[in-house]
């Protein structure tokens, strides 16, 4: 497949790691904020390869991670009105909430459909014109715009029944909050590659120049990842502290300007929680009073369960990089992808998932 | 007769008999079968394998096959998997209300086709009809027997340190063909189903080395899974490269745009082989001269470190854990 | 987060394209991407085209690591 293959080819990994053994004096920590770099670093066993002068830490970069359970009961209980269909990615299906799953809730009889994209969702609202169509919007910058979008379809092609469940987040007021914890000391951040091709790099040089912090844009194929590391353990090296883009083929320092018009368009920024987090002002995304009736909260009476918390799971500290899955007495007992209690165990990109599927440091 | 399977088919009265008669007895045309006894009556000498299996694949057609053609696949592939050669097949249909007899007449040529080339005969068989939403049009359990040749003895539990690990062909065609066809996931693809018959396979495979030490297909749950299943069933370690596994491009892009790993997408015309080094090379060119085993290739070894566990080196030279796959393979964004 | 796969623009049709990608096709928006032309390759993801990949800045990627390669083998 062009553009991912080349990017994977092992002759060219050697060198990268031997540079990066080469330049690396400095004991550092770097933390990658995307649960999608966090799936390559371990599925690729990246971290065997890296010298021991670089420990990594993950952060809170998966939307499903950090989705409360307060926000999906929400879903779930519009997926129990009747003539509803819940719409979803399927990271959401099986993430447990607080006394339930949209997958539980299937099985009891709800109607709960997993989409590839909101451009499905449309056609089922437009083949169910009785029923009410509710699309659970998950993700970041990157999904935003595209649920935007759909709401603008919707209009354009007279979808009456077509709803939004907005939990979308915004990625850089997180980052500030995390820093300003101080829980956590970072040399240096692999910044999200496709949140940036959305919206530009400008956004992270308050991290270099507030915090002090290298921060690379990177890709997401191996060899990106080296590159990346590779760049920030240069700028540690020279003293530096500035936002470069190693994603040079996916990301413009200006972003996507027709993507965040269309955000812009359809959104405003609103408080949000982030589990393990808490509340982050200015940090989610909710729909414009010019789009309100699309917005399920509004347009459907629900009286979700009260949001409940299970004990034990130290999900939180791992998203925001204090601990490690490993840390946790549910982990791999209790908590196991099978019967997972906290979202890190389900999501496909979540930290404890990673360490548990492909084995964490796993060195043999 | 009638163009939609109703009720009355599945009563054992008029129609039922028609049905069974027209369509199916003709269709399979062997004497067992033609005598339409309660239960059909056989003489064996050896080993006896016996299996069961139910198919209950959306949409019923697919690329590359339809529901029949698999429950034929899946049953004769269970039973060569012990090193059996099959013999007889028992199908059961459970139809839901409303199938258009065509469709069912299609499925029925395609189960005659596909037991004609495993050389497997359908002796015995039920019908039922169900209400409308009771069944997702058609569900079909099979059972199947074979014979052991003498001096085969393949389990799950006989992988050995140094064995070597042979895979038949490429991994993910049928999941991904399957997965073109559902409401919401479309995308086109030149990608047929891989379902096929591997009888004559396995039984190269013996020809050549009659010490074969373990043998299973990689159906639900993928490769991944069968691996980490004989790991441990023996009690041993399963190290594989990832640059040595078999993959189309398609199958490739289909599960990079939707996030699935193609190492837990089913197949359902491929095998898993464990021998012994000694023999791998030989048993590896006779595959290569079987129309399912093309593609074959070894991927890797057995080894006694860390037991149960599936260990992959990636195009980076470092090792992962391999798991088994959880629940069902979700499409994601993240 | 965010997974999206490099893609091949083989024909547009109003503010939707059909795209290939290892072989596979799709029909996909171009909603986030109205300058996207026939021959472009984009990001896709969940179904829409996130930005046209810069295909220039790939080739010179991989030139830096083909580069960094030599370099590291000299030392």
């Amino acid at each position: 497949m062009k553009f991912i293959t080349e990017f994977r080819r092992s002759e060219l990994a050697g060198g990268l790691i031997s540079q990066i053994h080469r330049r690396s004096k400095t004991s550092v920590r770097f933390m990658e904020f995307c649960g999608g770099h966090t799936v390559t670093i371990f599925r690729y066993g990246l971290r065997q390869v890296l010298p021991q002068t670089i420990e990594m830490v993950s952060g809170p970069g998966c939307p499903v991670c950090v989705t409360a359970n307060a926000d999906l009961d929400k879903a779930i209980a519009l997926s129990r009105l009747p003539d509803v269909i819940i719409t979803t990615f399927g990271d959401m299906l099986k993430v447990p909430a607080s006394h339930s799953s949209l997958q539980k809730v299937k099985a009891d009889g709800a109607d709960v459909r997993v989409v590839y994209s909101t451009t499905d969702a449309l056609v089922i609202a437009e083949r169910n014109p009785t029923k009410s169509v509710i699309f659970l919007g998950i993700g970041f910058e990157t999904t935003a715009p595209t649920i935007a979008a759909s709401i603008l379809q919707a209009k354009a092609r007279r979808i009456k029944n077509y709803y939004i469940l907005s939990v979308h987040k915004l990625c850089p007021p997180v980052i500030r909050a995390l820093l300003d914890s101080g829980e956590v000391k970072l040399h240096g951040l692999i910044c999200p590659g496709h949140v940036s091709a959305i919206i530009g790099s400008h956004p992270w040089e308050f991290i270099a120049r507030d915090y002090n912090i290298p921060c690379v844009v990177s890709g997401f194929e191996p060899l990106d990842i080296l590159q990346c590391v590779d760049m920030l353990v240069a700028q540690v090296e020279n003293g530096e502290s500035k936002v470069e883009i190693a994603y040079r083929r996916g990301v413009r320092p200006e972003g996507n300007r027709e993507a965040l018009k269309l955000i812009e368009q359809v959104f405003e920024p609103c408080p949000a929680e982030w589990r393990g987090i808490g509340e982050v002002p200015d940090s989610g995304l909710r729909l414009r009073k010019e789009y309100q009736t699309l917005a399920a909260e509004f347009a459907f009476d629900i009286e979700p369960e009260p949001a409940y918390e299970p004990g034990g799971c130290i999900c939180g500290d791992i998203l925001r990089g204090v601990k490690t899955p490993t840390d946790c007495k549910l982990f791999g007992k209790a908590c196991t992808p099978e019967y997972p209690v906290g979202p890190c165990m389900v999501s496909s990109e979540g930290s404890c998932s990673a360490y548990y599927l492909y084995g964490g440091d796993f060195g043999g | 007769m009638a163009d939609k399977i109703l009720l009355a088919h599945g009563s054992g009265g008029k129609l039922a008999h028609e049905l069974v008669e027209k369509s199916f007895v003709k269709a399979f045309a062997n004497p067992l079968l033609a005598k339409l006894d309660d239960s059909a009556a056989m003489d064996f000498s050896g080993r006896l394998a016996f299996t069961t299996d139910s198919y209950v694949v959306s949409p019923i057609f697919f690329p590359g096959g339809d529901i029949g053609k698999l429950a034929v696949c899946g049953t004769v592939n269970d039973l060569a998997m012990s090193g059996a050669k099959p013999l007889y097949l028992s199908l059961a249909f459970i139809i839901e209300e409303g199938l258009p007899q065509d469709e069912l007449n299609e499925i029925v040529g395609s189960v005659q086709k596909t037991a004609q080339e495993a050389g497997v005969e359908i002796v015995t068989g039920d019908t039922k009809v169900v209400h409308r939403g009771s069944a997702d049009k058609l569900f079909i359990n099979t059972a199947g027997i074979g014979i052991i040749p003498q001096g085969v003895d393949i389990s799950g539990d006989k992988a050995r340190p140094g064995d070597k690990v042979i895979l038949s062909g490429t991994i993910g065609d049928h999941g991904i063909a399957v997965l073109s066809q559902r409401e919401g996931l479309s995308f086109s693809t030149q990608l047929k189903s891989d379902c096929a018959p591997l009888g004559s396979l396995v039984a190269k495979m013996l020809e050549a080395s009659p010490d074969i030490h373990c043998l299973r297909d990689p159906t639900r749950g993928g490769l991944a899974t069968t691996l980490n299943e004989l790991a441990k069933q023996s009690k041993v370690s399963v190290r594989i490269e990832e640059a040595k596994i078999p993959v189309r491009e398609e199958v490739l892009a289909a599960c990079e745009m939707l996030g699935f790993d193609p190492l837990y997408v089913a197949n359902e015309g491929k095998l898993v082989a464990v021998v012994p080094a000694k023999d791998a090379d030989r048993i590896l060119k006779a595959m290569r001269e079987n129309q399912y085993g093309t593609g074959a290739a070894i991927i890797g070894e057995v080894k006694a470190e860390h037991p149960g566990r599936v260990v992959m080196k990636t195009c980076l030279g470092a090792s992962r854990i391999v798991d088994m796959l959880v629940g069902d393979l979700l499409p994601r964004i993240c | 987060m965010c997974l999206a796969i490099p893609a091949l623009i083989k024909s547009i049709e109003d503010k939707e394209a059909e795209v290939e990608i290892g072989g596979i096709t799709r029909r996909i928006s171009l909603w986030l991407t109205p300058e996207a032309k026939v021959g472009d390759y984009v990001l896709v993801h969940t179904g829409y085209a996130i930005n046209i990949l810069n295909q220039e800045e790939a080739e010179e990627t991989l030139r830096l690591f083909a580069e960094i390669t030599k370099a590291e083998e000299e030392v």
